[in-house]
């Protein structure tokens, strides 16, 4: 009979100091990039003032709303290619973390927005729709899976779609861009290119360091506590079935 | 070429340390079985045993969580459900089956052979359970097919129904081919094995 | 033995099925008709602004219209036991799905393209560009039905799927309605309406693959 949980504990044995190692060492690094971002950096008045100090929050979350895209498509085809199950587990976490980043992403890019824009969503910008878009792929994903009756079943539908998500993100991505720049670009966050002094990019990427390295720790978390949750399954089954 | 094939290995489906699982449940291990020209293996087992489920993995529609199936020629499938849509009549059923596998078998003939002549022009929808159970039943008379893998073949059928597919499994069996079924009643044919699940 | 036919077969049983069992050609015509009627009474009549918004509210009624058949397409096939059938024959079923989304979108889905002139021109569009339009909403709506297909079939298993499948596709909707909104606002001579081909294309690559792979996992 399969092992299911013959990988696993390697995992286990591994993830059990290195998911909370994670969470302390990326929490402290946000507080640390959080903590310049607000009251050290100086004020910049071309990026909206005091405001551009979201950006410490918000570049992050993009960054992992993408990353955790990547992670999913990529996870979701190691699962589908060779049925390891430790795959589907962290597919399975890494949805609701995605998206939450995905959310936190257009709360923070709206909220920052609203002043140096002055309005709370813009459609033109070409990167917020993307992010949207993402997050409806988050939200579907997640919700195919809770519909399906069994686990084996919600792990290969959420393979299927992950990766016809995955497949059509560049169109998406393409397409936006085309849409955008054809409507007036109005984009005043050029974080790209040399215009960003040290002050600001130092912070900025050990923050976003620090949110992969918390991010990580989280979803080795949640991997964990799917581990546990299949662990209490078998014995479940097996008592029923003894009885 | 195909029968040539299946000659040689003498089998003409093969399972070997066949598992499943099921949610976190295991239906059953390490289950071997080998079909045989003329020969009737009957699956048993209470509702949830997982007849089905190995019937299906035999067929290619579930891929066994252990173990292999191997199939040397094709086979025909009479499942739970029937296959016949609402709106469509036996004649459309039959007629559609028998141009995807290039059938010469007329239909008429063969709802003639399956007593539902009557119903011939009646959609799915209005039939009685039993004349559905017969004109799917009709899917075997299409084509030659050397494996039937038949999910509960008497379901829904009367005393005469029964009769009329037994007699269908003797011929086949006795020109060479084979049948694999899920039954929970007493089989009316004689089986050549049991599995118990 | 006759020459076996199962794609013609599949697709004529499709066909059969898309005007007799699921949506059919009345309840997709009767939504378009309805969502795009119900924009003037929000976005008020005046001629102006409803010219200029007219080919837009035709690919969003579009689009919500393409996804009205999708539960049925390959769930009624589930539930009757005929994917059972169509999964254990040789045929590759990526080209058995194709078939049966090609047949429900002449049926369910062409016949929407045929009405974006009346409607275009009840909403003070351009009469004369409406004619041209039809290409793209035709490109687009079968890119449409594609991705709504692939939906479907990851839905299929699921009882009341129609919300998860919008859920489900319309996110994919989103560069043929950007292509496609262009290509209709460019007419016939723009970039657009390559890119919206290229879509279209891409989907009829990707989708029957996609489709049949969620099939293979629904008839599981």
């Amino acid at each position: 009979m399969i092992r299911a949980f013959a990988n696993p504990h390697r995992f286990m044995a591994l993830s059990r100091w290195l998911a909370p190692a994670c969470l302390g060492v990326g929490a402290l690094l946000i507080v640390w990039s959080a903590w310049q971002g607000l009251w050290i950096v100086p004020q910049d008045d071309y990026q909206g003032g005091d405001i551009m100090r979201a950006m410490f929050i918000h570049v992050p979350s993009a960054w992992l709303a993408m990353a955790s895209y990547m992670g999913l498509a990529v996870t979701s085809l190691v699962w589908f290619v060779w049925r390891h199950e430790l795959a589907d587990m962290a597919a399975k976490s890494i949805a609701p973390l995605g998206a939450a980043y995905t959310a936190m992403c257009l709360a923070t890019g709206s909220i920052w927005g609203k002043p140096t824009w002055g309005t709370w969503w813009l459609w033109d910008d070409a990167r917020m729709m993307s992010v949207l878009v993402m997050f409806f792929l988050f939200l579907g994903y997640m919700a195919l899976r809770a519909a399906m009756e069994t686990r084996q079943k919600a792990a290969r539908a959420g393979a299927i779609l992950a990766m016809v998500g995955a497949v059509n993100v560049p169109l998406i991505k393409f397409s936006v861009d085309i849409w955008s720049s054809i409507h007036q670009d109005a984009s005043v966050l050029r974080l790209d290119g040399p215009a960003m002094p040290p002050v600001y990019l130092t912070p900025l990427l050990i923050g976003g360091l620090g949110h992969m390295v918390f991010f990580a720790g989280l979803t080795m978390m949640l991997v964990r506590a799917e581990v546990w949750r299949r662990r209490a399954d078998v014995l479940i089954a097996r008592k029923l079935a003894g009885a | 070429m195909e029968e040539n094939a299946a000659m040689s290995r003498e089998f003409l489906i093969k399972a070997t340390g066949l598992g499943a699982i099921k949610g976190e449940r295991i239906l059953f291990s390490d289950l071997s079985l080998e079909l045989g020209r003329g020969e009737a293996i009957v699956l048993r087992g209470i509702n949830g045993a997982g007849k089905s489920t190995l019937l299906r993995m035999l067929g290619g529609l579930s891929r066994p969580d252990a173990g292999t199936v191997e199939r040397t020629v094709r086979h025909h499938w009479i499942g739970h459900r029937n296959g016949l849509k609402p709106h469509e009549t036996p004649r459309a059923h039959l007629t559609h089956w028998g141009r995807v596998w290039g059938s010469s078998a007329e239909p008429l003939a063969v709802a003639r052979k399956m007593g539902v002549e009557r119903p011939f022009e009646v959609a799915g929808q209005l039939l009685s359970a039993g004349q559905k159970r017969r004109t799917a039943i009709g899917r075997l008379l299409l084509a030659e097919r050397p494996v039937w893998l038949l999910d509960e073949p008497f379901s829904a059928l009367d005393r005469e129904g029964r009769d009329l597919v037994t007699g269908l499994i003797d011929a086949h069996r006795a020109s060479g081919g084979g049948v694999i079924a899920a039954l929970h009643g007493e089989a009316p044919f004689e089986a050549s094995r049991e599995v118990q699940l | 033995m006759r020459t076996p036919s199962p794609l013609r077969a599949a697709f004529r049983q499709a066909l059969g099925e898309a005007w007799a069992g699921g949506a059919g050609v009345l309840l997709p015509i009767g939504f378009f008709a309805g969502a795009a009627m119900l924009v003037p009474f929000t976005v008020g009549s005046e001629a102006s602004q409803l010219s200029s918004i007219g080919t837009g509210i035709l690919w969003v009624a579009l689009a919500l219209a393409s996804l009205v058949s999708m539960e049925r397409v390959f769930q009624a096939d589930l539930e009757d036991g005929a994917l059972e059938l169509w999964a254990q024959e040789e045929t590759p079923l990526f080209l058995v799905a194709a078939a049966k989304i090609l047949a429900h979108w002449i049926i369910s889905g062409l016949p929407l393209v045929l009405l974006t002139p009346p409607i275009g021109i009840a909403l003070q569009v351009d009469p004369g560009a409406l004619i041209p339009a039809m290409l793209a909403y035709g490109l687009g709506g079968l890119a449409f039905f594609l991705w709504g297909g692939v939906a479907g079939a990851l839905a299929a298993s699921v009882a009341r799927g129609g919300l998860l499948i919008a859920l489900l596709a319309l996110p994919l909707f989103v560069p043929t309605a950007i292509f496609g909104a262009l290509a209709t606002v460019e007419g016939p001579g723009g970039p657009s309406l390559l890119f919206l081909a290229a879509a279209t294309l891409f989907a009829l690559a990707v989708a029957p693959f996609a489709a049949s792979a969620a099939l293979r996992l629904a008839v599981d």
